[in-house]
C-alpha cells in the first residue's frame, strides 16, 4: 500500500460533555477513495468535522503528510489541502454562485480545478453563475458546494453526504461525475447513506457506530450480512 | 424659503449623521457586533485630529492623512487583541467590553486632554458658503455631506466587489465554513474593524471641524448613529445615508419649530419609524 496521506490515531471528540468519537483509528492512503458508511448519529460527520479542524482535537490524533494538524485552526487545515463538502451544502447565502466557487480558490493553491475546469463539470453553473446561491435547486446547491470545495485543488476531499434530500436522477449525475472529479489523483473520504454506492466508488470502507469502528474492509469483497451486523450492531 | 432652507441644512447634517453611522453597521454587518464605544471612538478620532493639527500645523483635512490609518491601526489591534475574545452564542460579553472601553476612553482623553471643550480649525472652509438660488448652502456641511456619499460608495464598492468585501459576506453568512475557506476569522474580524475605525476618524475630524467638542459627547453620537443605522434598516449601507438625512431633518424641522424642539424631533422621527417599520426602512438589500 502507498504511504498514508492521513492517519488518525485515537482519535476523540466532544460535544461538551458528550463524546461523539471513541479512539477512532483510520488510514487514508495516496489516492485512495475511502468510504464511511453508519447509521443517522454514529458520528460520520463529527469524524469529518474533526479532520478538517471544526472540532478541537490534540495534535498527535490527526496526521497529514507526515505533519501533526490536529490542533491546527481550520484555515490552516484547509490550506495544507483539505477540503469539506459539508452535510447540507452550507452555501454562502450573501454570494452569488460564482462567488462562492471563487471563494473556495481564495486558498491560492495550484492544480487543474479552476472556474472555467468546474463550468466544463457543471454546465449549469455558469448559465446559473450571477444568482445568489440560494436561488438554485437542491441538486445545482451541491454542485455549487462540490465546486467550492475543488477550487481549492485539494489532496484530500471529504464529502459528508452529498446525496442528502437529493432526487435518485440527480444522485445518479453526480456519482458519474465523481470518477471524473477524484481520478486526478486526489485522496477523497466519502460519507454515504446508501451503502451500496458508498461502497461502489470506494476501494476500501469503515463502518462507524455509535462513534467506534465496528468494521472495516475491502468495499468489492465485503458481505452484505457483515455490513448489516457493523451497522445496526445486531449480532 | 425657511422650511426649505432647514430641510437642506438637515439633509447636509445627515451626512455627518450617516458617517457615525457607517462604521457602526458594517462592524455590526459583519460580526453583529454592537459596539457601545464606537461613540467614544468618533471623539478619540477628533482628539487625534485636533494633536495632529497642533504638532504638525496641518489643515484638518489633511490631518486625515495621518489619523485615519493610527485609528485603523488601532482597531486592528483592539479588534485581535481584545474584541475577538467576546465573540460567540452570548451577546453580553461584547457589550459590557465596549461599554467599558467607552468608560476607559472617556477617562483617558480626560486626563490627556482636560474637559474644556476644542475644536478644530479648518480656515476659511468653515465661514465658506455657496448660494443657489436664495438659499445658501455652508461649504463645509457640502463637504460632509459629498464626503459621507463618496465614503459610503467605496464600502459598498469594497463589500460587493471585492475580494476583503467577499470574505467579510462569507464570515459573516457562516464562521465555520469561511474558515474551511482558508479566511482566519480573527483576521478577517481585525480587518473589518480597522475599516470601521478608518471611516470613525473621518467622522471624528468632520465632526471636530463642525462643532467644539469635549471627552463626554461620545454617548451622543453613538445614539445618532444607532439611529441612523436602524432607520436605514441593518446592513445596508445606502440605508444609512437615507437613515442619516431622515434624522437630520426631522432635527433641522424641530429646531425650526421650536429650537429646544431638536433633539426630541430626531428621536420622535426615530420612534415613528420604528414603530412602522421594526426593520427599518430597507433592510439587507443586497448589490
Ligand atoms: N452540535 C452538537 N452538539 C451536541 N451533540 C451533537 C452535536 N452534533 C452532533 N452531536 C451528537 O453527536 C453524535 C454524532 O453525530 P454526527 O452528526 O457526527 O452523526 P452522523 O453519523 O453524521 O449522523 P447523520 O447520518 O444523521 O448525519 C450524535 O449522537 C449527535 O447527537
Ligand atoms: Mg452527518
Amino acid at each position: 500500500m502507498p504511504d498514508p496521506i492521513l492517519t488518525l490515531q485515537g482519535l476523540n471528540a466532544f460535544y461538551g460533555d458528550f463524546q461523539a468519537l471513541y479512539g477512532i483509528d483510520l488510514e487514508v492512503a495516496e489516492g485512495e477513495v475511502l468510504a464511511i458508511i453508519g447509521a443517522n448519529g454514529a458520528g460520520k460527520t463529527t469524524l469529518m468535522r474533526s479532520i478538517s479542524s471544526l472540532t478541537q482535537n490534540r495534535p498527535e490524533m490527526v496526521r497529514y503528510r507526515g505533519e501533526d494538524i490536529g490542533a491546527l485552526r481550520a484555515d490552516e487545515v484547509a490550506a495544507r489541502g483539505i477540503a469539506l463538502v459539508p452535510e447540507g451544502r452550507q452555501l454562502f447565502p450573501s454570494l452569488s454562485v460564482e462567488e462562492n466557487l471563487i471563494i473556495g480558490g481564495q486558498i491560492g493553491r495550484k492544480g487543474a480545478w479552476s472556474l472555467p475546469a468546474i463550468y466544463k463539470l457543471f454546465p449549469i453553473l455558469e448559465e446559473r453563475r450571477h444568482q445568489q446561491s440560494t436561488s438554485l435547486s437542491g441538486g445545482q446547491q451541491q454542485m455549487v458546494a462540490i465546486g467550492r470545495a475543488l477550487m481549492a485543488n485539494p489532496d484530500l476531499i471529504l464529502f459528508d453526504e452529498i446525496s442528502l434530500g437529493l432526487a435518485p436522477i440527480i444522485i445518479k449525475d453526480i456519482y458519474a461525475a465523481l470518477p471524473g472529479i477524484i481520478g486526478e489523483g486526489m485522496s477523497a473520504l466519502i460519507v454515504e447513506q446508501d451503502i451500496t454506492k458508498a461502497l461502489a466508488v470506494s476501494s476500501r470502507f469503515y463502518c462507524l457506530q455509535e462513534g467506534r469502528v465496528s468494521l472495516e474492509g475491502t468495499s468489492a469483497t465485503i458481505a452484505r450480512e457483515d455490513i448489516s451486523r457493523a451497522y445496526f450492531g445486531v449480532a | 424659503m425657511e422650511w426649505v432652507n432647514a430641510i437642506v441644512q438637515g439633509t447636509l447634517l445627515g451626512g455627518l449623521y450617516a458617517l457615525f453611522a457607517a462604521g457602526l453597521s458594517l462592524i455590526f454587518g459583519v460580526m453583529r457586533l454592537v459596539n457601545i464605544a464606537h461613540g467614544d471612538l468618533i471623539v478619540l478620532g477628533a482628539y487625534l485630529g485636533l494633536s495632529v493639527t497642533t504638532v504638525l500645523g496641518l489643515n484638518p483635512l489633511l490631518a486625515l492623512i495621518v489619523v485615519v490609518p493610527i485609528m485603523a491601526a488601532f482597531g486592528y489591534v483592539l479588534q485581535r487583541g481584545i474584541l475577538n475574545q467576546t465573540l460567540g452564542k452570548d451577546i453580553l460579553p461584547p457589550l459590557l467590553v465596549t461599554f467599558g472601553l467607552s468608560v476607559i476612553i472617556q477617562n483617558a482623553l480626560l486626563e490627556s486632554y482636560s474637559a474644556d471643550p476644542q475644536k478644530l480649525n479648518a480656515g476659511a472652509l468653515e465661514t465658506a458658503s455657496v448660494a443657489v438660488g436664495s438659499l445658501s448652502m455652508g461649504l463645509l456641511p457640502l463637504l460632509t455631506f459629498g464626503i459621507a456619499i463618496a465614503v459610503i460608495a467605496a464600502l459598498q464598492w469594497t463589500f460587493y466587489r471585492t475580494a476583503l468585501g467577499r470574505a467579510f459576506r462569507a464570515t459573516s453568512d457562516n464562521q465555520e465554513i469561511a474558515q474551511l475557506m482558508g479566511l482566519n476569522r480573527r483576521h478577517i474580524f481585525g480587518l473589518a474593524m480597522a475599516l470601521a475605525l478608518s471611516v470613525t476618524a473621518i467622522a471624528g475630524i468632520m465632526l471636530g471641524i463642525r462643532t467644539s467638542f469635549d471627552p463626554s459627547i461620545g454617548g451622543g453620537r453613538l445614539i445618532f448613529g444607532f439611529e441612523a443605522v436602524i432607520i436605514g434598516g441593518l446592513g445596508n449601507l445606502w440605508g444609512t445615508l437615507v437613515g442619516g438625512v431622515i434624522l437630520g431633518v426631522a432635527q433641522a424641522i424641530g429646531a425650526k419649530i421650536d429650537p429646544g424642539w431638536q433633539l426630541l424631533a430626531g428621536h420622535i422621527a426615530f420612534l415613528v419609524i420604528l414603530a412602522l417599520r421594526p426593520n427599518g426602512l430597507f433592510p439587507r438589500i443586497n448589490g
